[in-house]
């Protein structure tokens, strides 16, 4: 079947009996803006193509303008005016069914521009591979865990425990520096001597102690054997170990860092 | 032409790429020539790589000369590095933040005085995709709902929800069968988000999963959120989930925002040491780009946006981000 594609057809197929151009006498139903028309076409007119298609505007009452029709083309052919109410018809139920459907909500399209689209997801891989998610998740639950965010869930006893192993290690080898080098600085390190020794075993005997215990004190532990570990490690801090080193024991150097709060409220 | 002849001569000669020497007035461009331009050219390339190759051993010898006095590596520009710097920058100390975070709409969150309660919903006719998308997001994210969407308008949906105390409302908006837009809506007249989603995956296309996910409420990781925008954005996330996340779970939702595109992803961890964390992903991702936020509840025409991102202005720089 073909369709025609004349704006003025009845029916939409292309047939001699629905042709606006091979009918002589023609009328259509035709909406615009929401108001439909009736157009009629007779022969007298087929000399004026200006004046040709006669309009006729149609009451928006259903079977008022059914009636309209009729009165109008009274005595054409049965085809035409059944035809044309058909049309009528269908046009006011397309009608009724936009003004339902604006009152939902309509879907908006919005067109995808290709090149920006290309663009986004490029961005995209990029910025993914840039993230390292994995080792930035990681990285962050390392740290909540280093900051107790987890509480006394995770013990790692091992590591608290190989920490102060180290600590031991170099607090013996200080010892015995320290002895070596009492030996030559007599004098000076008279009162110091005095103060030292009761930092050395105080904090000595207290280490020994939480090392000893267990489970309750591990945080702690924990924090204070990180704070030396972290002391020790620090790069920025040898220098000035180093110089110091000659004046004053080992021992006192570790726990200035540490203590040095407390020798101040004792002395005030 | 002195060029012409210049360029079909050498090419006659053998080819002594070594001592080439362009004329100073040369450049490969002009000859007329497809063929010859083209050759021309592809020596010219060689010989830069060859530069290249020699300054680079050079560099190299020098720094192993030095050895230890050698300068330190220079630094590789990435576009972390290079980034415009934003005036919008938040300041972990800045007074003026705190002082706006203790009174916005996120407040009650997190003082403690709301219990987070979520709304997933999606577009009409949602497709299979989609639905079992929202199934997961609902595992994802305690205590959260899903309801479908018979074409119900979302501004009768919203009083309705806040009358049934819902805290948050997604909206997953879908186009030809996949979901590509999320709408957060903060409810009691909170801020609303409008995202465009990409990369969706699954629980089934995720490689190597683990089982699904439990019902413990899982930690929150929000990475990267630098601005004022991404300051806010960042509590409206971390307000979906419950203050007090349950550590037995093992869980961890993460956001993390690069270059304005912000990753989801829900693992389980393990600590499997005191220096080393194992991470398994559950759960679907996805990634969000924003696309507006608005101050009051969704409404599309009337609403307040508080930021929209428009394209002519602010997508021309490659190193300006906004979250």
């Amino acid at each position: 079947q073909n369709f025609c594609r004349n704006e003025y057809n009845l029916t939409g197929l292309c047939n001699r009996s629905s042709c606006p151009l091979a009918n002589s006498q023609y009328a259509t139903i035709r909406e615009e803006k929401g108001r439909c028309y009736l157009y009629m076409k007779t022969i007298e007119r087929a000399a004026f193509p200006r004046r040709l298609w006669e309009r006729v505007l149609l009451n928006k009452n259903y079977e008022k303008a059914l009636e309209q029709i009729d009165e109008n083309l009274i005595y054409w052919p049965r085809f035409i005016r059944h035809k044309c109410k058909q049309r009528f018809t269908k046009i006011t139920q397309y009608l009724i069914r936009i003004r339902k459907l604006t009152l939902k909500r309509q879907r908006k399209l919005v067109p995808l521009r290709r090149k920006i689209e290309r663009r986004e997801k490029r961005r995209e891989e990029k910025a993914l591979i840039a993230a390292q998610l994995d080792n930035a998740i990681e990285k962050e639950l390392l740290e909540r865990l280093k900051q107790d965010t987890y509480g006394d869930i995770y013990n790692f006893p091992i590591h608290a425990f190989d920490k102060a192993l180290q600590q031991q290690g170099a607090e013996s080898e200080s010892e015995s520096e320290a002895e070596q080098e009492e030996e030559e600085e007599d004098e000076d390190v008279g009162t110091r001597e005095f103060v030292e020794a009761e930092e050395s075993e105080l904090s000595d005997f207290e280490d020994m102690d939480k090392l000893e215990t267990s489970s309750e004190e591990e945080q702690e532990e924990e924090e204070e054997v990180e704070k030396k570990a972290s002391h020790s490690k620090s790069k920025g801090k040898t220098p000035l170990k180093g110089p110091a080193r000659r004046k004053r024991p080992y021992i006192e150097i570790e726990y200035e860092e540490e203590t040095e709060p407390t020798t101040k409220t004792k002395a005030a | 032409m002195a060029e012409h002849g210049g360029g079909s001569a050498e090419r006659g000669g053998p080819p002594a790429e070594q001592r080439v020497l362009f004329p100073p007035t040369f450049s490969v461009s002009e000859i007329k020539n497809k063929q010859r331009r083209h050759f021309m050219f592809l020596r010219w390339k060689q010989q830069q790589r060859k530069e290249k190759l020699a300054a680079k051993k050079k560099r190299r010898k020098e720094r192993e000369a030095l050895g230890d006095k050698a300068p330190p590596k220079p630094i590789p520009k990435t576009i972390e590095n290079q980034r415009v710097y934003d005036e919008t920058t938040v300041d972990p100390n800045d007074e003026e933040v705190a002082f706006d975070e203790a009174t916005d709409e996120f407040a009650p969150y997190f003082n403690r005085q709301t219990v987070p309660k979520i709304l997933i919903t999606t577009s009409d006719r949602p497709r299979g995709r989609t639905v079992r998308f929202c199934e997961q997001l609902a595992t994802v994210i305690p205590n959260s709902h899903v309801y479908y969407r018979r074409g119900l308008a979302l501004k009768r949906i919203i009083p309705q929800c806040i009358a049934r105390d819902f805290t948050d409302l997604i909206v997953i908006n879908e186009d030809r069968k996949i979901p590509n837009g999320l709408v957060l809506s903060h409810l009691p007249d909170g801020p609303t988000a409008h995202f465009r989603m990409s990369s969706v995956r699954l629980r089934k296309e995720i490689k190597r999963k683990g089982k699904e996910p439990t019902e413990h409420v899982p930690e929150v990781i929000l990475n990267n959120f630098t601005t004022r925008l991404g300051h806010s954005l960042g509590r409206m996330f971390a307000s979906l989930f419950p203050h007090d996340p349950q550590f037995i779970g093992r869980q961890v939702a993460t956001f993390h925002n690069q270059r304005d595109y912000i990753f989801f992803r829900f693992h389980r961890y393990i600590f499997k040491s005191e220096k080393k964390v194992g991470i398994q992903e559950l759960g679907p991702r996805f990634t969000l780009k924003l696309r507006s936020l608005q101050k009051g509840t969704f409404d599309s025409k009337f609403g307040e946006y508080e930021w929209i991102h428009k394209r002519r202005e602010m997508d021309t720089s490659r190193r300006k981000f906004h979250l």
